[in-house]
């Protein structure tokens, strides 16, 4: 039960850093604010069904969009807001939607939500292991969805607005739609990991949604790659499985977090699979061959 | 009438010690470019190393000056260390790098001193300030005399010595400032002396005014610290300094008069998204 429980945050890890890609990795938009979009998708299914009683399915459609609608938001705010100064409206965001979880009774306030149904497929609960399978599938789609970013028309304008943004401005990319694009796209699929999370939990509470919870994405991410999508599958299932294998990680886990930060961006800041990496070039190499 | 006033009051202490903590950011930003998220790290150090000082000798001189001294030993060695390295590399790398080192110090100074809140209860010889029915406490007054003496200090720093003008020179452009023979690289370190200098007071402050010393403690001050430098205009001190007092002032009047379930911090964040939205260069600010 304990490997499952592990492999199946693990799943909602990646679904995260691959989210996370999407908007930093690939369209270059720094945002340190992943984790309230997780919330928001959580709270979005919790409420459904728990207060409304609506079943798992719409509520996690309905979690995706109201994610990506937040998304949406933030990523026409990103039109005049660049570089470091929306890392910090990314971090402003997320301290006002976790403020707003956990004093607006609506949301259970400080008691967070708890009893949530877990999913049902044709009239059964799901256990486990039907979960895991889901949460794969959910890892899989993630994966498709950036994929197709990657080596479409698409992908390339996200690609061209990372490198230089008045260049691709320039060359005709229309910027700001792919901002919001890369934005939406990201944060609907932090909305998929929050519906996830909460019916897998079956407890949450504003707390699980903060800032810190933001960094462990971006560290994650960082530490496998930023830009690629092995290293956000690969940074996810390190950074998930270390603590659980190592106490005093466990214990320390902000610690290792902040340390590997730093020491990731001063020395390796291309991460352990990154296209400019040290693996990253030697597997570059071995495919051309 | 009163009510109204004494709420002034109390917002202008709390914008003031906002203030302190800010103008360290705001200078680091002028001479570097970078927003300095582990400021706020260097800040709880100062309360940690006051409350330190203070014990040891029951002397609050003391221990403003051991809160002043180890902050501004550890801002010159995170320059040496973390930011002078990453110079030249995207703005990304060092804010993630400083978040970084922000993140570990709190879990330092939790695992050294205790998650657990410390008691800050210095003996004041100041009195509690009554007139007209205003209230101006001892913690006040301290806080008010000694922001201010420290800010006016800054200030005859900044405008009346060649110090001063070698930091506002850099600020405005490094370049030019190195071709008239300034030495940057001083000019960067020396600021970063300065401005942890005063966050480490701002610290030791904050400790006593609220009577509590945590590890915590400086996460919110960040966030808000970074909020306040942007509403001012970055790099701008005049704008840092009208922004925290503002932002001191604004948030304890909505929290006293409107009933809206919300805590004072978010509506510092949501002041600073308008202001991105709309005056992106901030309120002071020239661009």
């Amino acid at each position: 039960m304990y490997v499952y429980t592990v492999a199946t945050l693990v799943g909602i890890y990646c679904i995260l850093t691959l989210g996370l890609n999407t908007i930093t990795g690939i369209a270059g938009q720094i945002s340190l604010g992943h984790a309230a979009f997780l919330g928001i998708g959580a709270y979005t299914s919790a409420v459904l069904t728990v207060s409304y009683g609506w079943d798992f399915w719409p509520a996690l459609i309905a979690a995706v969009v109201a994610a990506g609608g937040a998304g949406a938001l933030v990523g026409a705010a990103a039109i005049r807001v660049r570089e470091d100064f929306l890392a910090i409206t990314t971090m402003g965001v997320n301290f006002v939607v976790v403020a707003v979880f956990l004093y607006f009774p609506f949301f259970g306030g400080a008691f967070g939500i708890g009893g949530i149904p877990a999913p049902r497929w044709f009239g059964a609960a799901l256990g486990k292991p039907g979960f895991l399978v889901l949460v794969v599938a959910g890892v899989l789609l993630a994966l498709a969805v950036n994929l197709w970013l990657l080596y479409s028309w698409a992908g390339l304008a996200l690609l061209a607005t990372r490198e230089d943004e008045d260049a691709a401005h320039a060359a005709g990319v229309d910027v700001r739609a792919f901002k919001i694009m890369a934005f939406t796209i990201g944060t609907a699929l932090a909305g998929l990991a929050g519906s996830f999370y909460a019916h897998y939990l079956t407890f949450i509470s504003a707390g699980d949604f903060g800032f810190p919870f933001s960094i462990t994405i971006l560290c994650m991410l960082v530490l496998g790659g930023i830009g690629t999508n092995r290293g956000a599958i690969a940074g996810a299932v390190i950074l998930g499985v270390l603590p659980e294998l190592s106490r005093p990680l466990a214990d320390y886990r902000m610690l290792t977090y902040g340390g590997l930060l730093l020491v990731l961006m001063r020395w390796a800041p291309h991460g352990l699979l990154g296209d400019a990496s040290l693996l990253g070039r030697a597997l570059a190499r071995r495919l051309e061959r | 009438m009163t009510t109204l006033a004494q709420q002034l009051i109390n917002g202008l202490t709390v914008g003031s010690l906002y203030a302190l903590m800010a103008l360290g950011l705001t200078m680091v930003y002028g001479v570097m470019r970078v927003l300095h998220i582990a400021h706020a790290g260097v800040f709880t150090l100062g309360a940690y190393a006051g409350l330190w000082g203070f014990r040891w000798t029951g002397s609050f001189w003391v221990a403003l000056l051991a809160a002043m001294a180890a902050a501004t030993l550890f801002g010159l060695a995170m320059e040496r260390w973390v930011y002078s390295p990453l110079l030249g590399k995207p703005p990304i790398t060092t804010l993630i790098a400083s978040i970084g080192v922000f993140i570990a110090l709190e879990e330092i100074y939790r695992i050294v001193a205790g998650p657990e809140p410390y008691g800050f209860e210095v003996r004041l010889l100041l009195p509690d300030l009554r007139a007209a029915g205003l209230l101006l406490t001892a913690p006040q007054l301290l806080v008010a005399l000694v922001t201010g003496a420290l800010l006016l200090g800054l200030w005859l720093l900044l405008a009346r010595t060649g110090i001063g003008l070698a930091i506002r020179a850099v600020s405005q452009d490094g370049e030019i400032a190195t071709a008239c023979g300034m030495d940057p690289r001083r000019i960067v370190a020396l600021t970063f002396a300065i401005g942890s200098a005063l966050a480490g007071a701002a610290g030791m402050l904050v400790g006593i005014f609220y009577n509590s010393v945590s590890p915590t403690m400086g996460s919110v001050t960040a966030y808000k610290g970074l909020a306040i430098i942007v509403l001012g205009g970055l790099g701008s001190i005049p704008g840092t300094v009208l922004g925290a007092l503002l932002v001191g002032v604004v948030e304890t009047l909505v929290i006293g008069l409107v009933d809206f379930p919300l805590p004072r911090d978010a509506w510092a964040f949501l002041a600073m998204i308008a202001v991105f939205l709309v005056r992106p260069q901030g309120l002071l600010g020239v661009k």
